[in-house]
């Protein structure tokens, strides 16, 4: 018993001498899927001819279950979609739900609010990037490059409110509870040592010849093709378009703050992908400092909020850029504690669609690469 | 008048013998504390502190691998070739195990020496494709046969470069006994006469163990482990122990053949044991090398690895060839031969380096990268 027809077989059916294509299955339990994602793949010798992603491994519910708890309660969830940038997610949900009750949130607690997310796309830029290096065939060491200042990261989470990778935070309304006294000069410093670290990251990938040359050229997307397929974050970015929702659609503290968007060179093929992060990782740092700088004082919860958050008849739709793209959040309130909906459109779902279109035509071991150049997180895809 | 003295080939089958399991058993011990070794070294370059909790410094962290992987269940997939499977790891080792009987770890250390050596050395460890061969195709698993297919067309083609290069030094030692070519060492190792062989040897060396960045056959974030995908418990084993035994092997193999083996420097003045030390020494700083460049550079893809090969290395190990040719039948200064082959050597170099440097071209990113300013957005 084998796993290709045999001779006789195969003969038996076709007069010709043929190849036939083979299917491997990568996923669920694979280390280049990131998580609990499968990618059927049919290949013919080393070549991607059909790549059918599967996915839901990890599918929880998630707005369903927003729909039968508290606002707050609620809160908790929402960590859990984007696993590896936890705030910037908390970040949407209250903003979803403060613009459905029209909650006025206090200055300080937006710049910190900002502070948070910027750091938590450090955090999950540093794994995509170290991912990306080990799936590109670097034993570990990119990944545990990164993974030293993500863990500092998630220290300075720990410090501020009690939890690394889901903190809960945020509140509709504002924040848990202030920074703790002695938060700014640990910040700076976790700030040079992200900076240290992205600067050993870049030595360690971008100055070798080899991750730059598998990288180069690999499924180039246009701006037009990245656009009809939805796809957003550091993936549109790199085919040389400056779409950034904080920039676009200014929320937030975003409009007072001083950054760049950084874009590829317009081919759009992953070495342009992986750049993008960088850059944008050493671009968060920066925004991270000016607000410090412009924080102002105050409380950090809106006072005037009730016990018990009741929302009437109210709809909207908060646009966010997420770690990996748009994350935007439609929400519904027909009045009571809970939401009537609350929707969301993840990027990496978005993103993920693209998969089958850039994998066929290229080698097995590139469609690992292409898969981590994707960024995706499975609990955000599979909500 | 004792007993083997009546039978004269006896005390030679003994002497063989008892050098054999000797040989054997230290290739074992080096082998376990290899792969400790791997370990601590990979997690120091990797900020970790590697095993720390199996003894003093996780020292014996080896032991208590080798007593799990023997009492691992012996796993056999429904789909797998049963005899071709089974084998294949055996298949595998053999030939290394082969080798290690002509190495001289010191001048009158080894098995046997052989007047054909050099040959036998490649010869065998050329044998070790079918062994990865079998297990690929045996295992009935996708990624098993993709990984062997892959250590098929990797193997067969830089054992080409590698084989020129030693030819090479061959030309120049007149001979392929290695302790004769060790003796020819006395006073500077090959390394410096042919610096391109060298650095060929090296390289297709590395695709040999298929060791990063050549690691394509077993590449574990693409196709987790290749051949060695089924493989539990003692087979498992089997292939562990012939991956590290022939980096050794190599490894010693490499510096008896480029730097000078137990003979260089002044080891032919001084007793066995500085030999022996000068061997383990060069082994050693081999085997870190090669960890070294694992713990820092991505893989190859099969298509530049391959291009690599033929467009690179074999076209230049045949240059160093004809090189030798040249400057041996019409007996030209000994010092051209260094001369033509660090320039190849320094052209080689060169070329990876100058790629190197070429880093990518993204003013826009690393404008921002670099010195930020104002928001253009």
């Amino acid at each position: 018993m084998t796993i290709w027809p045999t001779e006789r077989e195969y003969l038996a059916e076709t007069d010709a001498f043929d190849t036939v294509d083979m299917t491997i299955n990568v996923g669920p339990a694979h280390p280049a899927t990131h998580g609990v994602f499968r990618m059927i793949l049919t290949v013919d010798g080393e070549m991607v001819v059909d790549c059918e992603p599967v996915i839901g491994y990890l599918h929880r519910g998630l707005e369903k279950l927003t729909e039968n708890a508290d606002y707050r309660q609620a809160m908790g969830w929402w960590d859990r979609t984007d696993y590896l940038a936890g705030m910037s997610c908390e970040m949407a949900y209250c903003m979803a739900v403060e613009k459905l009750g029209g909650i006025e949130v206090p200055e300080r607690a937006e710049y910190i609010r900002v502070m948070m997310a910027e750091l938590s796309r450090i955090a999950s830029h540093l794994i995509a990037v170290g991912s990306f290096g080990q799936d590109v065939g670097s034993f570990g060491t990119s990944f545990t490059y990164a993974w030293r200042e993500r863990e500092r990261i998630y220290d300075f989470f720990e410090e501020v409110a009690g939890d690394r990778m889901f903190p809960t935070y945020l509140r509709p309304g504002g924040l848990q509870m202030d920074l703790p006294e002695n938060y700014e000069p640990r910040l700076r410093w976790l700030i040079n040592s992200i900076r240290q670290g992205i600067d050993d990251l870049d030595g360690l990938l971008t100055g070798n010849e080899i991750f730059v040359e598998r990288c180069r050229g690999l499924s180039p997307v246009t701006t037009e093709r990245a656009i009809n397929l939805g796809l957003t974050g550091p993936m549109i970015r790199a085919t040389g378009y400056r779409w950034d929702i904080r920039r676009a659609v200014p929320y937030s503290v975003y409009d007072q703050l001083d950054f760049e968007i950084p874009i590829g060179n317009g081919t759009g093929d992953v070495l342009d992908r992986y750049l993008v992060r960088m850059a944008e990782m050493y671009q968060s740092t920066l925004i991270v400092e000016q607000c410090i700088e412009k924080l102002p004082g105050g409380l950090v919860l809106n006072p005037d909020l009730p016990k018990t958050l009741r929302i009437d008849d109210a709809e909207c739709y908060i646009r966010t850029e997420g770690t990996k793209g748009e994350y935007s959040v439609y929400g519904m309130a027909r009045g009571g504690n809970k939401p009537y909906r609350m929707k969301l459109r993840s990027p990496s779902f978005c993103n993920l669609s693209a998969l089958k279109e850039l994998v066929v035509g290229h080698y097995v071991a590139d469609a690992v690469i292409i898969l981590g150049s994707l960024d995706i997180v499975l609990g955000e895809v599979d909500k | 008048m004792s007993f083997g003295d009546h039978i004269p080939w006896l005390w030679a089958w003994v002497d063989v013998v008892v050098r054999v399991v000797i040989v054997a058993l230290v290739m074992t011990l080096i082998v376990m504390y290899l792969t400790y070794g791997e370990r601590k070294f990979l997690a120091r370059l990797q900020m970790r502190l590697g095993p720390m909790r199996t003894g003093p410094w996780g020292l014996l962290q080896a032991i208590a691998d080798t007593f799990k992987l023997l009492t691992k269940e012996d796993l056999r997939p429904a789909q797998a070739d049963r005899w071709v499977f089974e084998i294949a790891p055996y298949a595998t080792f053999v030939p290394v195990l082969m080798v290690l009987v002509t190495l001289p770890f010191a001048r009158d250390w080894g098995v046997r020496n052989l007047s054909l050596g050099m040959f036998y050395v490649f010869a065998a460890l050329g044998l070790n494709i079918v062994g990865i061969l079998m297990a690929g195709l045996g295992s009935g698993n996708k990624y098993a046969l993709l990984g062997g297919l892959r250590a098929a067309a990797q193997m067969i083609s830089y054992e080409i470069p590698l084989v020129i290069s030693l030819i090479s030094v061959a030309m120049i030692a007149q001979s392929l006994d290695l302790n004769v070519i060790t003796e020819l060492q006395h006073r500077r190792p090959f390394v410096v006469l042919q610096p391109l062989g060298f650095v060929i040897f090296f390289t297709a060396m590395l695709s040999e163990l298929h060791r990063a960045p050549f690691d394509i056959p077993v590449a574990e974030s693409e196709i987790v482990g290749g051949f060695t995908v089924e493989y539990s418990g003692i087979r498992w084993s089997m292939f562990q122990l012939t991956e590290y035994a022939s980096m050794w092997a190599w490894s010693v193999f490499g510096s008896v053949v480029f730097l000078g083996g137990w003979e260089w420097p002044w080891g032919g003045d001084v007793g066995w044991g500085y030999q022996l030390f000068l061997t383990f020494l060069k082994s050693f700083l081999w085997i870190a090398s090669v960890l070294w460049i694992r713990g820092t550079v991505p893989r190859l893809r099969i298509d530049q690895l391959m291009s690599f090969c033929w467009k690179v290395l074999l076209p230049l190990s045949l240059v160093q060839l004809l090189m030798n040719g040249f400057i041996i039948v019409y007996g030209w200064p000994q010092e051209l031969l260094f001369a033509t082959s660090a320039v190849g050597a320094a052209g080689l170099i060169g070329f990876i380096v100058m790629r190197g440097l070429h880093r990518p071209k993204t003013p826009s990113l690393v404008g921002t990268y670099k010195q930020p300013q104002g928001s253009s957005a």
